[in-house]
């Protein structure tokens, strides 16, 4: 019996200082939130999947056949770094972009949430990249504030991408500092000398897909085919140009293998449905509880409630994008919290139709359908870890809520009905 | 106390019954794959023009028109069409629309979907694997969970017989939805098979709930026979099988009335596994153990 009364009593006191953090979640979007040493500090807000934002998801597939095997990663990182290029041309909000290659195909995932009419963006994302190189206006630009990037470099070589080899980050030997080293081809060596030749102390432009990648100054002739282009680059800017010159240097065409649009309206519809059907099944499920074990019921709904906000919470502070498939097995997971709670109070009654005291079936209910609810849980998370681990995007996204929603529920079903027993029949 | 065991084949017959005319149904018209696992075109849309009465056979035609492999034509609202097509290209789903739009007014797109054939695949083979891998990996938990159950009964026969209700209760949904799919165009989805997988998940809940308490009752309840221990194992558990289910049920019927149209199929499926899951745990999986245990004590006398 004290074990059961001296249990941590700062649970519910924790949880109310959760709910606290919930209730300033919703006020402030953006704050910082310590729990513990786990510190979070993003934009807290529900996130919504394609399916209920509306929005495009697609999967673009890279085409290898004509590149090396050895040079397919750095085409990978380039095509990706294309299509994200080209995506924010178009000013589409928030994108997200992202490898996955599976097997021997180079897939890229773009979703754009908000937007379900790309068509133009798709068919841009489709087209090869090009790499064009521009020499400097003959007569000195510094004679008139020049209007336009055409008119500083308005002289369109041949050399473009094809004749790259390719680009990759180096260190200058004496320095250490990051540079973009080039490599021609034997035509593209013998361009790059007659360009450098020409503009020995100007500039020459590099753009891709008409945006200006850089524009190193020439210091002397180069021959043999090989450059550098160095200045005060961190790694990272390093790293970043060298991609984007490969994007030119080994194009790989994209293919649209899998395209999926949702309208706005249909996706607001799905979670004005979704929200009412959780509320009326949430409703349900209290009634039938209180109808069957009266106090214990109330007691059950009560840890219920706490469990859908801590979920809740869980969700926006992850954050778990939240899907139709995602918000079911939210919902479901109400039924396997039940679950444990409907296990303890059928034991209570039947340890005190064995003759038991209450109290003492109480503690017998918690004691004797730990078990079984422990077993049965581990079964249901061996699922949804499977799940998670074969499926994609929906599925995924489910596997995810449910797990979240039997681990709180786990915790919520038996601590906090225990605590709320504790502290009706502590007198 | 309800004699459960006593009655077990009647119970296994029941089943029999439910699944027979799925599987048949399976052999006969198999199931109705979506895009999500042949690849195609879906395309949701609606004519805004609310004077203009469009049947499906005006659009059948305009399809045709553009030489487009039509897999289905349903209204799946006012003036609000669903088509699925075998494949589509980029430029003719443009021209599709505008000539949609000359002849009947303006439309609007409300969602449309496209997956490669080699993505459809991936995703059922990645299905499959699931439900495989998920059954092996249950079946070694629970014999793991039952180690410690008492001689000669062994652990591992509590996972098989686990396993067996849940491969019932995947025939059991499968088979509906192959009647489904040849009567009412019913399609399985990634959904559905999301759906297949939580069923397995519940269904294996509930099984370990009965299983727990066989284990509990052998230990205590020494004396007396293995079918009797089981039949009062089940009787124990029974009120609790049926309570929880019933919230899983209504919560589930909830979903079904008030939830969107999309994921209708996928909750008509899980309440349909999940009424199958409760049914096979009580009725399937402790009754199966029994009649195990009968065969190898009567091979032991022999």
């Amino acid at each position: 019996m004290v074990a059961i009364v001296d249990l941590p009593k700062d649970y519910p006191l924790k949880f109310r200082l959760g709910q606290i953090n919930f209730d300033r979640t919703i006020s402030s979007p953006k704050i910082n939130i310590n729990i513990g040493n786990f510190a979070v500090n993003k934009d807290i807000d529900v996130q919504f999947g394609l399916d209920l934002a509306g929005g495009t998801h697609l999967v673009l597939e890279a085409d290898m056949s004509k590149v090396e095997k050895a040079d397919r990663v750095k085409a990978y990182d380039s095509a990706k770094n294309i299509v994200e290029r080209r995506i924010n041309l178009y000013g589409l909000s928030e994108p997200v972009i992202q490898q996955s290659k599976v097997g021997d195909s180079y897939r890229i995932l773009v979703e754009i949430p908000g937007v379900s009419n790309i068509d133009q963006a798709i068919e841009l994302i489709g087209k090869t990249a090009q790499l064009s190189f521009f020499e400097e206006a003959t007569k000195s630009a510094n004679e008139a504030t020049p209007s336009s990037l055409a008119e500083i470099w308005p002289i369109l070589t041949s050399l473009t991408g094809k004749n790259l080899k390719k680009a990759e980050v180096t260190f200058e030997p004496n320095t250490g500092e990051p540079q973009v080293s080039l490599e021609f081809d034997s035509d593209g060596a013998k361009m790059f000398e007659d360009i450098t030749t020409r503009n020995v102390g100007k500039t020459v432009a590099i753009f891709l897909d008409n945006q200006l990648l850089s524009a190193p100054k020439v210091n002397e002739s180069i021959t043999g085919g090989k450059a550098s282009i160095t200045g005060k680059f961190s790694l990272d800017e390093a790293k970043r140009l060298a991609i984007s010159l490969n994007a030119g240097a080994l194009p790989v065409p994209l293919k649209v293998i899998e395209q999926r649009n949702v309208g706005a309206t249909l996706g607001q519809q799905s979670i004005e449905r979704s929200v009412l059907a959780g509320m009326v099944g949430f409703l349900i499920i209290a009634v039938f509880m209180i109808v069957n074990y009266g106090l214990l019921g109330v007691i059950a709904d009560t840890a219920l409630i706490i469990y859908a906000l801590i979920v809740f919470a869980i969700f926006k502070l992850v954050p778990v994008t939240l899907t139709l498939a995602g918000i079911a097995g939210f919902i479901l997971s109400i039924g396997m919290a039940v679950d444990a709670n409907i296990l303890i109070f059928e034991r209570m009654k039947e340890e005190i139709r064995w003759g038991k005291d209450y109290l003492v079936a109480l503690k017998l209910g918690f004691d004797r359908a730990f078990p079984s609810i422990r077993d049965s849980n581990i079964s249901s998370l061996i699922t949804c870890g499977i799940l998670y681990w074969f499926g994609t995007g929906i599925v995924r996204g489910f596997a995810l809520t449910l797990a979240i929603g039997i681990v709180v529920s786990l915790f919520s079903a038996i601590t906090i009905t225990r605590n709320l027993l504790n502290l009706i029949y502590k007198e | 106390m309800i004699d459960i065991i006593g009655k077990k084949w009647w119970f296994l017959i029941f089943s029999a019954v439910i699944i027979i005319p799925g599987l048949i149904s399976l052999i006969l018209w198999g199931i109705r794959p979506a895009i999500d696992f042949t690849g195609g075109t879906l395309l949701e849309f609606q004519f805004l023009n609310k004077e203009t009465k469009i049947e499906n056979s005006d659009l059948r035609r305009e399809l045709e028109k553009e030489e487009l492999e039509i897999g289905s034509i349903q209204q799946s609202g006012e003036n609000t069409f669903l088509v699925r097509l075998k494949s589509l290209e980029k430029d003719k789903s443009l021209k599709l629309f505008s000539g949609f739009s000359a002849t009947y007014g303006e439309i609007k797109q409300i969602r449309s979907e496209t997956v490669g054939p080699l993505i459809g695949q991936e995703t059922a083979q990645n299905s499959l694997k699931a439900i495989v891998v998920a059954s092996i990996a249950i079946i070694i938990y629970v014999a793991l969970a039952f180690r410690h159950i008492p001689k000669p009964y062994s652990s591992w026969r509590f996972g098989i017989c686990a396993v067996f209700a849940l491969i019932h209760d995947i025939l059991v949904v499968v088979g509906i939805f192959s009647i489904l799919g040849h009567f009412y165009k019913v399609e399985i989805d990634s959904l559905f098979i999301t759906a297949l997988l939580t069923v397995m998940g519940f269904s294996v809940h509930d099984s370990i709930v009965v299983f727990d308490r066989i284990r509990e009752n052998l230990i205590h309840l020494t004396g007396k026979e293995f079918s009797q221990i089981v039949n009062e194992s089940i009787v124990q558990t029974l009120a609790r099988s049926l309570s929880t289910s019933m919230t899983v049920i209504l919560t589930l019927v909830a979903l079904l009335l008030f939830g969107g149209e999309s994921t209708r199929w996928f909750i008509a499926a899980l309440l349909i596994g999940i009424i199958s899951g409760t049914y096979s745990s009580i009725f399937n999986a402790a009754p199966l153990l029994v009649i195990w245990e009968e065969r190898s004590r009567k091979k032991r006398k022999l």
